[in-house]
């Protein structure tokens, strides 16, 4: 196998092992809009990062992060709902990235690879980055599994019984924003939150415990990056994209077979 | 000997403008049941956020025993569809617990049927019953329940209100109760407030019952429903609708001023 599929590969692997879990935390708390702000703000993260000097997906993190308390600042005020207030997060940071990257004249910028990502390009580098991330925001996800569960299910009745509720919620949305850096590479900024769903939604159907299906996640994920980089070597298609129709096959594939509902 | 579990004092809350709750007082004493009923939009589950710290009044202070207790059990539970979670998950969330013991607590609200099933497909009878399990799991010195009995029909409504009337008997627990109608809280309550955002009145609920500023807020038709309260059935129906017989006691008594005949709501 060359080189670059290996990493390509191996890169791909490390976020789906990581989006899995923590897709599954976003759709059971139905923040999928949430993910796509986020990641809409990676690209001013990117041209921070470049005017800092600063590792790229360094800066992606820190910009998703300041984006997350920005809502929940804005959150504070009751008069918007907050998908209205995701809306003109995600809009408004996406434009003031693409502006101000055209304020980098001296910056050459392979916007697709940003918007739609490079597996193809990605380096050693990059995958100590992928990987540390991955592992940290599994890691640190697997600490806060039990207290996120239970403000899932219902927030008011896990404060009252002794969870800290904004914590809780706060390492959270950092977890997602430590995800959405590292998966960027992968499938774009555009692109990120299907990582994050499309697996744990395919998973759904098969699952029995909350641990199942993040688990099973984890692994449809992986599959879809596999069948994703393994069609677009065959008919010589764009690779991010690629691989999210892979996850999307899976999840159609998951919708129709045989199997036992839950439910 | 009662030993104080919970106070608030003048409690005031203005939200966007619109005055929720007006100098309210309360109490609620160790293995006592206070029940605080109001139409709705009466600031009841506004007041008990504030009791649980939920919510910061703009006014007044609330108190709670040190090392209190609470068993919490909320109004109503919106669960997404996609999570897959067993009861026994559900009820150990806030506490973990061996399988045994959940067993025991689910049969003692009558619901150990349940126990594997995922919490999206039981009941709306079972899930209060779920969600009280969850409650007493905790040991609490105080059970706050909202609204307990929303989504339960008539007859389980009553059965339900005996389970909880009894919990004092078998935990020892206080108990402060959020219910829109006073008839279904009477028999086991020691105390009753009635909120409208203040405190029209309280008392015993016979006492409440013939306040006229209870009237007033009821209405004479919501007052007289007060003489269906007291009468008893010979026979009730279980979780499935099955007819279980009660215990030969029934001496039904109509009620304090016999406003009605004793109404059988028979719907087996």
């Amino acid at each position: 196998m060359d080189d670059f599929l290996a990493r390509a590969l191996l890169g791909g692997v490390g976020v789906a092992l990581a989006a899995g879990p923590l897709g599954a935390f976003i759709v059971w708390r139905r923040m999928a809009y949430f993910g796509d702000t986020l990641a809409h703000s990676g690209l001013l993260g990117i041209v921070l990062g470049t005017v800092l000097n600063l590792n790229l997906q360094l800066g992606v993190a820190i910009t998703c992060l300041v984006v997350a308390l920005v809502l929940v600042l804005l959150q504070r005020q009751r008069r918007l709902a907050t998908d209205t207030l995701l809306g003109i997060l995600a809009h408004t940071t996406l434009s003031l990235g693409l502006v101000a990257l055209a304020f980098l004249e001296t910056v050459r910028v392979d916007l697709t690879a940003y918007l739609f990502g490079d597996i193809l390009a990605i380096g050693p580098i990059d995958l100590y980055w992928i990987w540390g991330g991955a592992l940290l925001a599994l890691g640190a996800l697997a600490g806060l599994w039990r207290p996120l569960l239970a403000i899932t299910v219902h927030e008011e009745l896990a404060q009252v019984e002794g969870v800290p509720v904004f914590p809780v919620r706060l390492a959270f949305m950092l977890l997602v924003a430590i995800v959405i850096a590292v998966a960027m590479k992968v499938v774009g900024i555009l692109l990120i939150t299907s990582l994050l769903i499309i697996p744990a939604a395919a998973a759904r159907r098969f699952a029995r415990s909350p641990e199942g299906m993040a688990l099973l996640a984890s692994g449809l994920g992986c599959a879809a990056v596999g069948l994703g980089l393994w069609a677009s070597l065959r008919w010589d298609t764009p690779a991010g994209p690629s691989v999210v129709l892979a996850a999307a096959f899976l999840f159609v594939l998951s919708s129709v077979v045989p199997g036992r509902s839950w439910r | 000997m009662t030993e104080l579990l919970l106070t608030a004092e003048n409690i005031g809350l203005t939200i966007r403008g619109n005055p929720i709750l007006h100098n309210v007082n309360l109490r609620v004493a160790a293995g006592e049941i206070v029940a605080l009923i109001g139409p709705n939009g009466a600031g009841k589950s506004t007041l008990v956020r504030v009791l649980l710290g939920l919510l910061r009044p703009d006014s007044g202070r609330v108190w709670s025993r040190p090392g209190l207790r609470i068993g919490y059990m909320p109004q109503r539970l919106a669960l997404d569809g996609t999570l897959p979670l067993s009861v026994q998950r559900f009820v150990t969330l806030g506490t973990p617990a061996a399988r045994a013991r959940v067993q025991a607590v689910l049969a003692e609200v009558g619901a150990a049927h349940v126990l594997d099933s995922p919490v999206q497909a039981v009941s709306g009878g079972e899930l209060q019953r779920v969600m009280l399990a969850r409650a007493l799991l905790r040991e609490p010195d105080l059970l706050v329940l909202d609204e307990p009995i929303q989504g339960v029909d008539l007859n389980g409504q009553y059965e339900l209100y005996d389970l909880i009337g009894g919990l004092r008997r078998t935990h020892g627990c206080g108990m402060l109760m959020v219910s829109h109608e006073l008839h279904l809280v009477m028999a086991t309550t020691d105390h009753v407030l009635c909120l409208n955002r203040h405190v029209c009145c309280s008392g015993h609920p016979d006492h409440v019952a013939r306040d006229p500023a209870y009237l007033d807020l009821f209405g004479i038709d919501g007052a007289r429903r007060l003489a269906v309260y007291h009468h008893h059935h010979n026979h009730h129906h279980d979780l499935h609708g099955a007819v279980v017989p009660d215990l030969p006691l029934s001496s039904a008594s109509g009620g304090e001023g016999g406003h009605r005949p004793p109404v059988e709501q028979d719907r087996g």
